[in-house]
């Protein structure tokens, strides 16, 4: 059953403009919310059980009850729409044709926490949804929603949009509050936590763009109603960005309680793999998450049913599993290279390091340089344990989880495709003609007994 | 405030210290000294808001506190975590903090040329003694190291960026003694590169102690520039009425020339004085100083080599970290017939030989 909660109103025409948007029950949330106190906003977001939709999952609620509340000293909210990671690009529909929800989100939100200047950092390349969300924050701001004395209540808001110079990772919160600052977006070492030195040194929550749109439909539901949405602690609605070997890729709302063969395979969602090919291997959450083969990815190792949410992703640990991510599901047919994909991702952790902290520094440019002669032919055997060494000594030393993100998919691929890997090695003219298939990685896994 | 602020308990290695709240546990580590104290390549404690990059002094931390005994689930950066009551940490009783150690050195040594033949800072330089300790003999990178052209910034300073670990010492010694942010970091990741913007010289009375900031050879006194090898000349204190800076220095003569002249370094290696960069460059005759003496070195160092006076002994702490005296596996009199000390050599006549030796027996 698919669930309609943030794009349900997702084929009204003209959504992205205010008239439309009211009418079609816009700001009804917002106008609950400002006659609730704001303590009252948050321990709804807390009932919802919510959590922040970028990748980590942390309860959202639970972030904001952190934000220190110090006399005197303003407080800020920041949009996180530096929506970087390959594969992802749901903020970007979100941004583009509901600008409205986000703001009304964040006018909530700004409202819970007590931020009168919001902002939205929004990535560099999506230069023409500046316009868009520049165009809706006007809208909102003739029709009393933004600026000064908000519909009466006393409180003031605005909202900044402020563009990103394209930079990945500046969408680590710290980096971003040091770039939005006017600075180079070096991540922070942490603590003090943006909850009590953030912007300015000024208490700051940075969320996605899907997380503060989610609190729209919280209000208007309620926490618990929404809660009821999902399943376990994975409650209400996902977007996920789908790409790759599908038929239909695309940005899909669902709600956490499919199986991921049925979102593969059903003409709801994704519409099965082109051209008959089988599957090979699901990244299910943006680039950095382990990427597992289509054996794990549909049983567990314990041979259950592995569903879309959060923790039956993670079933397994990095073992035998993978994660939810930012939602940024890629999917690999049988006819792609893993040591390719390997080194395209490795190419643009490399590319994307801040440069601060050496083990990220140093190591992603040598796992590329590596992963590129092992790709062109000319790699070593002991190459791919040089490999394991390097992610093994990456994962975990650094400042921000970029380091981490850099390693999880070279050691997943290891860990999983290493036969491929250790078959680019010993034939390295084959390698260049020629993938190597599907190989055994769709077999049926066998599953001890008493798993 | 009447009450004496109360001190906090932190065990490094088994050793335990009382230390101020807010003291970070590097310098905990460093109130113990020895080879408890995790190595530092970028932390400066004279630089605020310096370290947490080169990860070099990640320790781990087995119990979080006396309230809270969670240990921490990741390394931690000890020069920016502040120790908490009852926190235990353990260096180098961690075999996951040498591990990570030996791999962050990896990570630093791969694009640093190890030119040290040829560099100035050979003899005094902090990667030098990090991968003589933490290291491995022999490098797993196979592809060509990252080089920069030479650049100079202002008359006396040459950056060779080709050297340089990021550390960013010199940023923040530049940031915090200018008022203009001129020097900084250029372009990202693994070709980042520390400049100056569209290659502009510094100008400021103290810039020349980025020089004495910069862990490796990168940033060298072009004044001194292949004169001579750190180890040929003999640091003494002295100083001079300078108007601008304390006057406190210390020369690296040889005989009664003045080679260079630098700021006095601590045991950590680290600036007491800022000196400003007359002192620094122009007063290079020994006219100029009043010498006090030798400087303190430390004895393991190799400028301690033909300093004889007030070399300083790093403390052994063996007994300590492991809770007992080693056990001595072989002692080394009891098998060589050459090594005894009860013979003493000065006494044979003539070249020794081993029937010299076997008479005792």
């Amino acid at each position: 059953m698919a669930v309609k909660v943030l794009l349900k109103n997702d084929h009204i025409e003209g959504i992205r403009y205010y008239d439309t948007y009211r009418k079609h029950g816009g700001y009804a949330a917002a106008e609950k919310a400002l006659k609730m106190a704001p303590a009252d906003i948050v321990e709804e977001v807390k009932k919802s059980g919510l959590r922040g939709r970028g990748g980590a999952g942390f309860p959202t609620g639970m972030k904001w009850s952190f934000l220190a509340k110090p006399e005197g000293v303003p407080r800020h909210l920041v949009c996180n729409a530096d929506e970087s990671e390959p594969g992802t690009f749901k903020d970007r529909y979100l941004m583009e044709f509901h600008p409205h929800t986000l703001i009304e989100g964040l006018l909530i939100s700004s409202f819970a926490l007590g931020s009168n200047a919001t902002y939205i950092y929004i990535r560099g390349e999506y230069a023409w949804i500046v316009a868009i969300l520049e165009q809706a924050i006007d809208e909102a701001k003739k029709n009393g929603w933004l600026g000064k004395n908000i519909q009466g209540t006393g409180f003031d808001c605005e909202i900044y949009v402020h563009r990103g110079a394209g930079a990945y990772i500046c969408g680590e919160e710290t980096a971003l509050i040091e770039s939005l600052e006017g600075k180079r977006g070096n991540p922070r070492m942490k603590p003090p936590f943006p909850a009590i030195q953030g912007l300015w040194m000024r208490p700051t929550v940075v969320n996605n763009v899907e997380t503060l749109a989610a609190v729209v439909p919280i209000i208007n539901m309620g926490g618990e109603e929404y809660a009821k949405i999902g399943v376990g602690r994975s409650t209400g609605s996902k977007l996920l960005s789908v790409c790759g070997n599908v038929n239909k890729p695309g940005v899909y709302e669902i709600d956490m309680t499919i199986s991921v063969e049925e979102f593969i395979y059903s003409d709801e969602y994704c519409g099965g793999i082109p051209n008959g090919k089988r599957l090979k291997a699901c990244i299910p959450g943006g680039s950095s998450v382990p990427i597992v083969p289509a054996n794990l990815l549909f049983k567990t190792a314990k041979g259950e049913t592995r569903y879309m949410n959060y923790e039956s992703l993670s079933d397994g640990g990095f073992a035998t599993g993978t994660m939810m991510g930012s939602g940024g599901f890629i999917v690999l047919d049988e006819d792609q290279c893993i040591v390719r994909h390997t080194m395209t991702l490795a190419r643009f952790y490399n590319h994307e390091s801040c440069g601060q902290c050496s083990p990220c520094r140093e190591g992603t440019g040598w796992m590329y340089k590596i992963l590129k002669n092992i790709e062109n032919g000319k790699g070593k055997m002991s190459d791919i344990d040089l490999l394991w060494d390097i992610q093994r000594r990456i994962e975990g030393n650094t400042i921000c989880p970029l380091g981490d993100a850099a390693a999880w998919p070279v050691a997943a691929a290891i860990r999983h495709f290493r036969d491929e890997f250790e078959w680019h090695v010993n034939n390295p003219e084959e390698s260049q003609r020629r993938n190597f298939g599907l190989a055994h990685y769709a077999d049926p896994i066998h599953v001890p007994a008493g798993a | 405030m009447s009450e004496p602020t109360p001190k906090f308990k932190v065990t490094v290695d088994n050793i335990t210290v009382e230390v101020a709240p807010g003291t970070t546990i590097l310098n905990a580590a460093r109130m113990i000294g020895g080879d408890v104290t995790p190595p530092a390549m970028c932390y400066y404690s004279k630089l605020p808001e310096s370290g947490g990059k080169c990860r070099t002094c990640l320790v781990e931390v087995s119990k979080g506190s006396e309230k809270d005994p969670r240990p921490m689930p990741k390394l931690v950066p000890s020069c920016r975590t502040t120790v908490m009551d009852g926190m235990e940490v353990k260096n180098i009783t961690s075999e996951k903090v040498l591990d990570a150690r030996k791999g962050i050195v990896e990570m630093l040594l791969i694009n640093h040329p190890l030119d040290c033949p040829v560099c100035d800072q050979a003899g005094e330089c902090d990667l030098q003694n990090l991968s003589y300790e933490h290291g491995t003999e022999k490098t797993r990178y196979e592809f060509p190291r990252r080089t920069f052209e030479k650049e100079d910034i202002g008359p006396y300073i040459q950056l060779h960026m080709t050297r340089c670990i990021l550390c960013y010492r010199c940023v923040f010694t530049a940031d915090q003694l200018t008022q203009k942010r001129e020097h900084g970091v250029l372009e990202r990741g693994d070709h980042a590169a520390i400049s100056t913007l569209l290659s502009k010289s510094l100008d400021n009375e103290f810039i020349g102690n980025v020089i004495d900031v910069c862990p490796v050879g990168a940033l060298t006194d072009k004044t001194f520039r292949f004169k001579n090898r750190v180890w040929f000349t003999k640091p003494v204190d002295a100083h001079c009425s300078c108007t601008k800076c304390s006057g406190k220095a210390r020369l690296w003569m040889r005989g009664d020339e003045v080679y260079r002249v630098t700021a006095r370094k601590n045991e950590w290696n680290e600036v007491e004085d800022w000196i400003c960069n007359e002192c620094r460059f122009e007063k290079k005759s020994a006219k100029d100083w009043v010498v006090e003496g030798p400087s303190k070195i430390k004895r393991s160092s190799v400028i301690a080599q033909g300093h004889y006076e007030n070399t300083v002994k790093t403390p052994v702490l063996i007994d300590k970290v492991l809770g007992k005296s080693p056990k001595l596996l072989m002692n080394i009199h009891d098998v060589s017939d050459v090594n005894r000390p009860e013979i003493e050599l000065s006494k044979i006549e003539g070249p020794a030989h081993s029937n010299d030796f076997k008479t005792g027996k």
